[in-house]
């Protein structure tokens, strides 16, 4: 796939949304591939003992979520050259087969004359924001 | 208990290298369910510009929470991790990181403070190639909620 051209661009440009269903399997899975084991993330007993209501997905794989929204735009996910955060509430996984639904959307914030862009991303589940200030710079082509 | 302030300043230099593979970057793309070919195939890379698979814009975190145990776990700092979340977090990409790739990570603490009652803990990981390079700073802030009353 080829980097989105900064000339198809314009400021206020929303991007694809993106829904995606969090399970106890997905935050194994990322448990792994990431090397965080806490187990607030896998461990109900581990995680109620910490104050939490259940199991929570990690704060990192909500990020990277939220930048597959981006990536998936630009076309060339190595054009993101910044890209930020701020956890702002848990998202919450329940013990099922449905697990959690989080959603994904994002617009061209701002369109500078050297091609870069920045996005601003939006996270919600269970009707509230989960992430604050989420941004990504994208150099284009 | 009130991490303490001497910390600020504080640099970890790495301890060993971390060895990119393509399998590793083709688990995580796994584990994010992103499927896009940059992560897997080389030829699909290459077409891109990249002279192999390159990682997703949050892989640099495996190495950063591999430099950041070394300050958690060091007994002098007095953290209870169990009790530590992750605030924020920011990664500014010099360069992709891509399989091949022979990566040092060296972690600074640059703030140590309370805020409302809870303490905060700004970490920078600064990860640099083989030839000494700046391929990604990592930014984290890690705060370390207050007791059950």
């Amino acid at each position: 796939m080829s980097r989105r051209r900064s000339s198809e661009v314009t400021e206020g440009d929303e991007l694809p949304g993106l829904q995606i269903r969090v399970t106890r399997a997905d935050l194994v899975r990322y448990a792994g591939a990431s090397g965080d084991f806490n187990p607030i993330h896998w461990n109900e007993r581990a995680a109620r003992e910490v104050g939490l209501p259940d199991v929570i997905a990690h704060g990192m794989l909500t990020m990277a979520l939220a930048n597959r929204l981006v990536t998936t735009w630009a076309g060339d996910p190595g054009a993101v050259v910044e890209c930020a955060v701020r956890f702002t509430r848990p998202v919450v996984v329940p013990d099922d087969a449905e697990g959690t639904l989080v959603e994904f959307s994002g617009k061209v914030a701002q369109r500078h004359d050297d091609g870069t862009v920045v996005i601003a991303i939006t996270a919600r589940s269970a009707a509230q924001s989960v992430l604050g200030q989420a941004t990504a710079t994208i150099a284009l082509a | 208990m009130a991490l303490d302030p001497s910390f600020l300043g504080r640099c970890y230099p790495a301890a060993g290298t971390y060895q990119v593979g393509r399998e590793k970057i083709r688990e995580f793309a796994e584990a994010i369910g992103d499927d896009n070919a940059v992560y897997r195939d080389p030829s699909a890379a290459r077409a891109c510009g990249y002279s192999d698979v390159i990682a997703p814009p949050t892989f640099a975190i495996i190495l950063a929470l591999r430099a950041q145990r070394v300050l958690v776990c060091d007994p002098e700092l007095g953290l209870d991790y169990s009790r530590v979340v992750h605030g924020n977090q920011s990664f500014t990409h010099h360069r992709p990181i891509r399989a091949g790739d022979e990566l040092a990570a060296t972690l600074h603490v640059d703030g140590v403070r309370t805020m409302g009652g809870n303490d905060m803990l700004t970490v920078r990981c600064q990860i640099t190639d083989a030839a000494g390079d700046p391929v990604t700073t990592a930014r984290s802030v890690l705060v370390v909620r207050r007791e059950n009353r």
